[in-house]
């Protein structure tokens, strides 16, 4: 099935999905896109709504606008805070919180913390920024990692010069724990509790040092991570173990902008990437032959025969790093119908998905294909 | 230099004449004009303001966020179609082209519709009427889109080229549908004030069927009538239809047609309908009576309605040649001898005559942005309906619009990047414009480079790549981030500036006595091997590594590896006989004595250079002070070293 495509006048630079509350079996309705070089940038939040009229499944409902706000630089970064919290990272090196109203009427500016990235004598625009509630780390291209809390006006803590080239992307890996990349191919991780300023673990691929573009933990497994870099390979990791990767999957021709393991059903990945295309990756075990053919084998799989870590059972260690390729397969299905230009974000949650493009539009699957929870 | 066909109108931008009766000068920019006040004044004596500079923007269609959409859907439909295979059989190709003409057509109604939302539910007046200016445009240019698809790409032969010419009429008058609906919903419609306008009109498009079922709402009304309606409804539904699937052939269709037509004549004749002059009317049309449509022509309202009513009822199976013997003379019927054309009327008068060219260049001129011609022309060639004749500028007419239109993108902060695509599809002079346009996209954050560099390695323009790595580099150094201007210095594989981020790390090696940006320097990996001094870096920070973790051989092996592979510059030779010391005057012998000798030959090679003239009598001490050690710990350290080796164990 194709996915509804929505053309907004703005490239696209984030696409998020609302939140939806945790126990209600809903599907997300609700996003917030983020638009970059424009000379007035902005964020809106659109709907997917048929509230109020009576649709049946399969008529697909293009997003209509439901507020939006002005936004000073680039959107390089959005996430949404809670359910009506959003931060935006700009490209003027400040951090903002923006609050959604009720019925999601207006969205206004709470708090923004200027020039929370900077040079001496001009702006560095931040880069990336990740929450865990009510926590907040950004990073930016002036090296720094700075820790804020959502409702404290003054930044927690500013680790300076993290690094000497810039951060492109962080996530959390434990509450008190955070994973930068940056653009001479390491990967980094920082330890809060810690008082010193430097990293407690650095790896990275030996060879060329490429850079990293995007990473993404594995929602159940804190030691896993999927990044992905300049040259658009996908690499998983495994933390604990080591300077090399996982598995090494030749995924696009171009920049990886972002990499998402589907939050309840990690078995499925999505990366996006600067050459037009989203790939849906799905590990399954002990597939045959015949729906491999069917699905359509779109990649090519160069994956590392990686050892499961001794003394740990086999049912345990995820189908990502168990590297024997006759029984976890890895296939990747194109979602996006034709070339784009570049797809600069995405965004999954349940069974949607969302992602916005160069090209002005915003694209929103709301029945994955081939997907079973 | 071609003639101005021309006169060129004035528009009024900026009015400064009467503030300050200052000459303007102008520059003609890549989108817009610069204009600004000069210091030759007319008359009166001289101000002292300071002069204000202008910038006019040529195109504001271009800004509106609504067209923005038609610019980006357009660019996906032009890159599918230049990819459009060429061993395709053609008879596949046609009807590829129409469908590709119908997405541009759609795009452009969907455009459309928006505008007429806005412009209908917006508060302030000018932007109505900007919105309504633009609707009207886009309306003629749908129009005159949708002619050349019936005309030129699907080149419809007699017959169903008339049946084409109906549906595009139709299309573009859709106010009949409506008050069609209007006299039928309402409570008597036979007493309705717009019944016989609406038959009438239904009539004139040859919607025979939709006529017949109006006028049955009469006839069930006036008993004493009927036979009149019913002889009338039976002419309706007799009007022969041209089926292009059918298995009729036109001869065939002709006979039946005339036969048809003598029968209304004949009707004429009889005085039939003189009891109801209405239906004397539509008996006339039927007929084709020349005055009887002209009367009609509010109904008609324009001049191709008229000339495909014409056609309708006097001469069905035109032949596309014949058209616009038809046309010119239809317009000057309907306009009247007093009333000028306007330029779509003459755009479209030139599509009947099947001068493309002219059609082309009537449009580029009328219109102000090259949005139209230029997809239009890409479409025309495609279908191999445009000679290729040369024009004074070297490429042909296709690639001049496309290029036109590329440029004018390329001035827009956001749409520059659909630009690339059509710079692609340019096979003489794309490249080049490309390489000039893109080294001028401003850069403000490392995202945006990074998407601008991958355009250029994607299409081989190293100069250009080096030149943006160089512009981030740059940047980076001056903001003091080492690291990043290195990876942009490995990325452009330039040298040079490796070199020159390497020197800045010695510098402040110098300066502050350690080495910052550790994670980088430990961490080179295979880039090191860019440049000699990046590559003496890395060794360096290596060395000072190998010292830290106590592993001393090693350290003394990297260290006189760096002097004797002359990879370390002149000027560092004293820094690193500096750090020999320590490892000379360790209780351990490292050192050997070939490694002594060769220790002590780089000192004196040092010496023997010439002195620096600048320096003070006490930097002289130093140095001398410096030198002395240094020899002393040779000396020691040979004499272990000899003894060392000479002994035997036993």
């Amino acid at each position: 099935m194709d996915p509804t495509a929505k053309y907004i006048s703005q490239k696209i630079s984030r696409t998020r999905w609302r939140p939806v509350p945790a126990g209600l079996l809903q599907q997300p309705e609700v996003f917030a896109a983020g638009s970059w070089d424009n000379e007035s940038n902005r964020v809106s939040i659109w709907s997917l709504g048929d509230d109020d009229s009576d649709t049946d499944g399969e008529f697909d409902e293009e997003p209509r606008l439901l507020c939006d706000s002005e936004h000073d630089g680039d959107v390089t970064d959005l996430q949404f805070l809670d359910g009506d919290r959003l931060v935006s990272a700009s490209s003027s090196g400040a951090v903002a919180i923006l609050k959604l109203q009720p019925d999601c009427q207006a969205l206004s500016l709470a708090h923004v913390w200027e020039r929370a990235h900077r040079y001496s004598c001009d702006n560095a625009p931040c880069t990336a920024v990740v929450c865990r509630s009510p926590e907040l780390v950004s990073v930016g291209e002036d090296g720094r990692v700075i820790l804020y809390k959502a409702d404290q006006t003054e930044v927690v803590r500013v680790i300076e010069n993290a690094d000497s080239s810039t951060i492109h992307a962080v996530t959390f890996l434990r509450t008190t724990e955070v994973l930068t990349v940056n653009s001479i191919g390491q990967l980094k991780m920082w330890d809060f509790r810690q008082q010193s300023d430097s990293p407690a673990q650095i790896l990275s691929l030996t060879g060329d040092r490429v850079p990293l573009h995007c990473v993404d933990k594995h929602p159940n497994q804190q030691h896993i991570v999927a990044t992905g870099g300049q040259d658009g390979m996908l690499c998983i990791w495994d933390v604990r173990q080591g300077n090399t990767p996982f598995s090494l999957i030749e995924a696009h021709s171009a920049e990886m902008w972002e990499v998402h393991f589907h939050p309840s059903n990690p078995n499925h990945l999505f990366t996006c990437s600067e050459d037009g295309s989203l790939l849906h990756w799905e590990t399954t075990s002990g597939s045959d032959m015949s729906t491999l053919l069917q699905r359509g084998w779109n990649s090519r799989v160069v994956s590392h025969s990686g050892v499961p870590l001794a003394g740990e059972d086999d049912s345990v260690v995820s189908s990502w790093l168990a590297g024997d390729s006759s029984k976890n397969r890895l296939e990747a299905t194109h979602m996006l119908p034709s070339q784009t230009l570049s797809v600069n974000s995405l965004d999954v949650l349940e069974q949607c998905l969302v992602c916005g493009t160069d090209g002005e539009a915003v694209y929103v699957h709301r029945q994955l294909p081939n997907f079973s929870i | 230099m071609e003639e101005v066909d021309v006169e060129p109108s004035t528009t009024v931008t900026v009015d400064l004449y009467s503030l300050s009766c200052k000459h303007l000068g102008f520059e003609w920019g890549p989108g817009d004009l610069l204009v600004y006040e000069t210091n030759y004044k007319l008359q009166g004596p001289r101000s002292a303001s300071s002069p204000s500079v202008h910038v006019v923007r040529r195109d504001e269609d271009i800004c509106s966020p609504i067209l923005r959409k038609l610019f980006n859907e357009s660019h996906l439909i032009f890159v599918g179609l230049q990819k459009i295979k060429e061993d395709v059989p053609s008879k596949n190709k046609k009807s590829q082209f129409v469908s590709i003409s119908k997405n541009y057509r759609s795009v452009i109604r969907a455009c459309m519709e928006e505008l007429q939302q806005n412009a209908v539910s917006t508060q302030e007046g000018s932007l109505a009427s900007q919105y309504g200016d633009q609707v009207s445009i886009l309306l003629a240019i749908e129009l005159i889109w949708n002619l050349c698809e019936v005309l030129f790409i699907d080149a419809a032969p007699a017959g169903s080229l008339l049946l084409h010419l109906l549906d595009w009429v139709r299309l573009h008058k859709s106010d009949v549908d409506t008050r069609a609906r209007e006299v039928l919903q309402s409570d008597s419609p036979a007493q309705h004030q717009s019944y016989w306008d609406v038959v009438i009109s239904l009539v004139l498009q040859g919607r025979t069927d939709e006529a017949r079922q109006v006028l049955s709402k009469q006839a069930s009304l006036r008993a004493e009538s009927s036979s009149v309606f019913k002889r009338m409804d039976v002419l309706l539904q007799n009007m022969p239809i041209f089926n292009p699937a059918g298995t009729q052939t036109l001869t065939e269709f002709d006979v039946k047609w005339r036969h048809w037509h003598e029968e209304c004549d004949r009707c004429l004749q009889d005085n039939t309908f003189a009891s109801n002059r209405h239906l004397e009317t539509i008996c006339k049309i039927l007929v084709g009576d020349e005055d009887t449509l002209l009367e009609q022509r509010e109904l008609l309202s324009t001049w191709y309605h008229f000339l495909v009513t014409r056609l309708l009822f006097t001469h069905p199976t035109i032949k596309p040649p014949d058209l616009h013997y038809y046309a010119q003379s239809s317009m000057n019927m309907f306009l009247g001898p007093r009333a000028s054309p306007e330029p779509l009327d003459i755009i479209l008068l030139s599509a009947f005559e099947f001068d493309l060219h002219q059609v082309i260049k009537d449009c580029s001129i009328a219109l102000n942005n090259w949005w139209f011609v230029a997809h239009l022309t890409d479409l025309l060639d495609h279908c191999k309906l445009l000679q290729s004749h040369n024009l004074h500028f070297g490429s042909n007419l296709r690639e001049f619009l496309v290029l036109e239109y590329a440029s004018g993108l390329f001035t827009h902060h956001s749409l520059w990047q659909l630009a690339v695509d059509y710079f692609d599809h340019c096979p003489e002079f794309g490249r080049v414009y490309l390489e000039l346009q893109i080294e001028r996209v401003p850069l403000d954050t490392e995202r945006k480079a990074i998407k601008v560099l991958r355009i250029c390695e994607d299409r081989q323009m190293s100069e250009q790549v080096r030149s943006i790595c160089k512009i981030m580099a740059k940047r980076a150094l001056r903001n003091n981030r080492l690291g990043s201007a290195l990876s942009w210095s490995i990325r452009a594989k330039d040298a040079a500036f490796a070199t020159l981020i390497s020197e800045r790390f010695l510098q402040d090696y110098s300066n502050k006595g350690f080495f910052t940006d550790l994670d980088l320097l430990d961490n080179l990996g295979p880039a090191m091997l860019l440049s000699d001094r990046l590559t003496f870096l890395g060794k360096y920070r290596e060395f000072h590594r190998l010292y830290g973790e106590k592993r001393f051989s090693e350290a003394a092996r990297l260290l006189l590896s760096l002097m004797t592979a002359k990879i370390a510059p002149r000027s560092l030779w004293m820094t690193l006989l500096t750090d020999a010391l320590p490892l000379l005057e360790q209780k351990e012998v490292i050192f050997s004595v070939d490694q002594t000798y060769e220790l002590m030959s780089c000192l004196e090679e040092l010496n023997l250079g010439t002195k620096d003239s600048n320096q003070t009598d006490q930097d002289e001490d130093i140095e001398s002070t410096k030198t002395e050690l240094l020899r002393l710990a040779l000396a020691r350290n040979l004499a272990m070293a000899i003894v060392k080796e000479g002994t035997i164990e036993t």
